[in-house]
């Protein structure tokens, strides 16, 4: 055996310090609970929150080399981004938990435990091109993710739960047997030189690549909802807690997009024709289907999480076009989404009651919400607001986002897919506004506004109001954050 | 690790404000964790560290109000790397040490806070942004004391804030002035305390300058004749507000001196030598024959403060580098010790509720650690060799000894004096026979007052027996700066002391 020397500073370990922060925080909460019994769940939640920022004050403060750890870490531009948003989403869902009622997995100390190897989890994702650090990460942040879903200790939860479990093994199957096809092909698993060794044999054998291709569009479809992969998502996002569902639309999919951008666009732009038909058959269906679905959802959250769906369809487009411009597009419609969704999620979260006082299966059908103008002027009003931004009306954020988006589509000649975008839009309108129709439109079925307060408390309302600004006020800081954007992504090559 | 220093001087200040969401019954934990973590960065500082490199480290710079010089500015060096290091450590520990009950939320948020100051006193460059933590200290500190403290808590705590405002008012003057020669000189507006050093200022501003800033630094170490407030301070606050300020904030005055009286002002520094050396002889000696006066336990341990500050001051302006770096490792040693003599002074007052020493006696047969761990630092306090204080006194001394030896022979005398009133303070509390009847049934130290202080029993002993690591690191730095003093220096006066200071019979 030849032995292996390794200079330690070859490593250049600090490239795994943001990981190792949180691991290491994690780890410490668990011995910090062990010692101090009937710790409160705001010192839970705000020790949480202290190393997500120093995670996040290592993430940005990072420079050195790209590529770390035996070439394993790669941080570019796009991963520092993605790190960015899933960090500062983090840090903003967590306070959910300090809502007015108690809830058994907050006040446990191994939800925060949890919650925090799920985001090193989803770090490893995205500061990685090697598909077995991607595989780690996605199942490190997959399985915190089932274990915290059932933790709610609702029978529903449970079987939101075992039923996310069932449909992640098998991606997970999917994920293992796809790499294993591509590592049989260029006996590499470094997506770069995967893709050296694809082009040196010139694409061939189509089959292998073929199958490859669609076994991971069926383990990534998965994470990002896409159709037909995404049937768990109303079901799951149902069972869990408002607080815990609006992040799995947001951050689990954040991650899953950059898997994606750095395996789909080197599969892309191979010139296989068929690759790229497969891609945009798959995002047209999801848009389309997920809208369809949606239309007839009786209950908000299982509306936000077909609509959640659709949007993820809208990010997968971006990647299909897969240009500089609509990568950036993609990170800015998404960081405007988050804000936006996590309003509109807040808001499912605040006026949720124990009991299922309007309609005996659904916890927010829309009768609910019916004449809430009446009772609570200033929570329809919001609830309108995020519900006209998630349509992508002007001026509120997510328009933005999709402005940029149809325009990338179509300076990249990507016509056909620009109006689809654009019609998916317009079917979205339909059951968005149904809620504000409700709220402003019809009577009120109860007389108790209490009823529609049980649940809210100062950090919430913060954290609707903090919502509330940037979506209103996007117009501001749109610029400057797409400069910003525009500068990373094109520094990592995108 | 780019933006450590950053994270540093801000994550306190964010877990405070976050702070106020944590319930009351957890606030305890959280103020520890947070402490704990803040330590474990100043940890990783240290290890990032360049120990062969004796300029500013960690380096960040944004432009912060261009027009008129200001900056955000900060960085590192031998000089400041340890006092951050004492600055979370002795936070940390204080807040595992205390035993407060009463709005505990306010005060582990204002620890919090004021933890922010401190630490941004030691890192930052900018001189507008160190006075903005040097005031904003303070504020927490005029709370704790005001809102935890005894009796006369109102008093003490007001005469502490203006007595500090008013020097550090004629020190923003000082800023000021100094800000607009470096304007007249180069035809720019900078407040970046690295720029600073590279002007020579004319002899006779020099005189004006080093006035402005002395009186603020010296009230915040305090140096007789404004010493009067310490006293009042320390007999009036509570154990936490006492620790932080005698580890920790006096030192904010003594690192004034190093980082800009000397550096800016070398000829003034040279030309006021001796006036400002007989001051801190005074301080040694004066200080310390009020403390064997003293009945008050309390007060002993404050006025035994201001006499070992006599002789931080002293090591500084000794001008060369044994000198200077004793100077520092005093400071740290002075935080150390008397942060964990107020500590002990704390713990039996939380069981007697008095601090009189005629109202104590034979402890050591009821508490033995308690008359152990006292002991401990007692001796450290004392300096005797192989502990934390001999190295930084003896250095400091030695370093004087170049410029004047009868002086040196004067601060001296303190040392005994010190071994005097503390021997006698112990002797009094601890020996004999137990006389009151309540002091029986005192209970020795609990695992949490033991988890606070056998740390700092341990550097006791560590640093004692081997500082070099922290030397070595301190004096590179300490180098740095005295040669930039050498080469700044206008009046040959200074040349000539500075190099006489700096050989050792005729050879440098």
């Amino acid at each position: 055996m030849e032995t292996i020397s390794i200079d330690v500073a070859s490593l250049n370990l600090p490239a795994l310090l943001p990981m190792a922060i949180l691991a290491l925080g994690a780890l410490g909460l668990i011995c910090v609970d062990l010692v101090v019994k009937g710790l409160n769940r705001s010192f839970l939640t705000m020790i949480t929150i202290l190393f997500i920022l120093l995670d996040l004050g290592a993430v940005i403060g990072y420079n050195g080399p790209s590529r770390a750890f035996f070439d394993v870490l790669l941080v570019d531009g796009i991963a520092l981004i993605a790190q960015v948003i899933i960090l500062v989403a983090s840090a903003i869902f967590l306070p959910l938990s300090l809502s007015h009622r108690h809830f058994r997995e907050f006040e446990m100390a191994e939800f925060y435990a949890l919650f925090m190897f799920m985001i090193v989890g989803f770090q490893c994702m995205v500061v990685s091109d090697n598909l077995i650090l991607i595989f780690i990460g996605l199942e490190t942040s997959s399985l915190a993710l089932y274990t915290m879903i059932a933790m709610h200790n609702r029978a529903k939860a449970f079987e939101a739960a075992i039923k996310y479990f069932t449909m992640g093994a098998l991606a997970a199957g999917f994920y293992a047997l796809s790499a294993l096809i591509f590592y049989a092909m260029t006996g590499s698993v470094e997506i770069y030189q995967i893709e050296q060794a694809l082009q040196a044999r010139n694409f061939e054998p189509l089959v292998g690549i073929l199958a490859g291709t669609i076994f991971m569009l069926g383990a990534l479809g998965f994470k990002l909802s896409l159709v037909p992969s995404h049937t768990w998502t109303p079901d799951v996002y149902e069972g869990s807690s408002a607080p815990l569902a609006g992040y799995m639309s947001v951050v689990p999919k954040i991650a899953g997009f950059v898997v994606a951008m750095r395996l789909f666009e080197m599969l892309v732009y191979s010139g296989v024709v068929w690759l790229e038909h497969i891609l945009y058959a798959a995002v047209v269906l999801t848009m389309t289907l997920a809208n369809i679905t949606a239309l007839v959802q009786e209950d908000v959250k299982r509306m936000l999480a077909f609509s959640s769906i659709s949007h993820a369809g809208f990010m997968m487009a971006a990647i299909l076009i897969g240009t500089t411009q609509s990568n950036t597009a993609l990170f800015l419609y998404w960081t405007l989404f988050m804000f936006t969704n996590l309003g509109a999620f807040t808001m499912l979260w605040i006026v949720r009651h124990r009991k299922n006082l309007w309609d005996e299966r659904y916890q927010h059908p829309y009768t609910k919400f019916s004449g809430l103008v009446k009772l609570m002027p200033a929570t329809a009003t919001i609830m309108g607001i995020f519900m006209f931004a998630l349509a992508g009306m002007p001026p509120f954020s997510v328009f933005w986002g999709k402005l940029y988006l149809i325009s990338a589509a179509i300076n990249s000649e990507y016509i056909y897919l620009a109006v689809i975008i654009a019609l998916n839009s317009a079917i979205a309108v339909y059951y968005y506004m149904k809620l504000a129709v409700y709220m402003f439109l019809k009577e009120p079925v109860m007389s108790d506004a209490t009823l529609y307060a049980t649940n809210a408390s100062t950090p919430l309302k913060v954290i609707v109001g903090v919502s509330v600004m940037i979506t209103v006020f996007a117009i501001i800081f749109v610029e400057p954050l797409l400069n910003i954007l525009t500068k990373y992504v094109s520094a990592s090559g995108f | 690790m780019e933006h450590i220093l950053s994270l540093l001087v801000f994550f306190p200040a964010v877990a405070g404000l976050l702070g106020f969401l944590v319930a009351k019954e957890s606030i305890r934990a959280y103020g520890i964790s947070v402490s704990v973590i803040e330590f474990c960065l100043s940890l990783i500082l240290w290890i990032g560290f360049d120990s062969a490199n004796a300029g500013y480290q960690f380096v960040e710079y944004y432009a912060f109000i261009p027009s008129y010089g200001m900056s955000y500015y900060l960085g590192v060096d031998g000089i400041s790397l340890f006092l951050v290091i004492l600055s979370t450590f002795i936070t940390m520990i204080a807040l595992i040490g205390l035993s407060i009950e009463k709005d505990i939320k306010n005060l582990i948020i204002s620890v919090l806070f004021l933890e922010m100051t401190m630490v941004g006193v030691f890192l930052i460059l900018d001189v507008i942004w160190f006075y903005a933590f040097w005031e904003l200290s303070l504020v927490p500190m005029l709370y704790i004391i005001g809102g935890w403290g005894g009796e006369r808590r109102m008093y003490a705590a007001i005469k502490f804030f203006l007595y500090t405002f008013a020097g550090s008012v004629l020190m923003l003057v000082g800023i000021l002035y100094m800000g607009f020669l470096y304007y007249e000189a180069t035809g720019i507006w900078s407040f970046a305390l690295p720029d600073w050093y590279l002007l020579q200022v004319p002899f006779k501003a020099q005189l004006w300058l080093f006035g402005a800033f002395f009186l603020g630094f010296a009230i915040k170490v305090p140096m007789f004749p404004f010493h009067t407030w310490l006293p009042y301070a320390h007999g009036q606050a509570p154990t936490i507000g006492s620790v932080i300020l005698a580890a920790v904030l006096l030192k904010m005055g003594s690192y004034g001196f190093v980082r800009f009286s000397l550096p800016l002002f070398p000829d003034a520094t040279v030309y006021f030598l001796i006036p400002v050396a007989i001051i801190c002889i005074i301080m040694v000696i004066y200080a310390a024959m009020i403390a064997y006066a003293q009945e008050d336990m309390k007060q002993v341990i404050a006025y035994s403060s201001i006499s070992h500050m006599g002789i931080v001051i002293l090591g500084t302006f000794a001008m060369n580098a044994e000198g200077i770096t004793g100077s520092i490792f005093l400071m740290l040693s002075h935080g150390i010790v008397s942060g964990a003599l107020f500590m002990l002074v704390g713990v039996i007052y939380d069981r007697r509720h008095t601090k009189m020493i005629r109202d104590f006696g034979g402890l050591a047969q009821v508490m033995p650690n308690f008359a152990t761990v006292y002991g401990i630092m007692l001796m450290a306090s004392v300096g005797l060799p192989l502990t934390v204080g001999f190295v930084g006194e003896f250095l400091s001394l030695v370093g004087f000894y170049r410029i004047s030896w009868i002086l040196t022979l004067l601060a001296g005398t303190g040392i005994i004096l010190g071994a005097v009133y503390m021997l006698v303070l112990y002797k009094k509390s601890f020996f004999g026979q137990v006389v009151h009847e309540e002091n029986r049934s005192l209970k020795d130290l609990n695992a949490k007052e033991l988890s606070a202080l056998i740390p700092l029993v341990l550097l006791v002993a560590i640093l004692g027996i081997y500082p070099k690591p922290l030397l070595s690191t301190i004096d590179m730095s300490v180098q740095k700066m005295l040669v930039l003093m050498d080469q700044k220096a206008i009046e040959p006066a200074t040349k000539e002391l500075i190099m006489k200071a700096n050989s050792i019979g005729g050879t440098h």
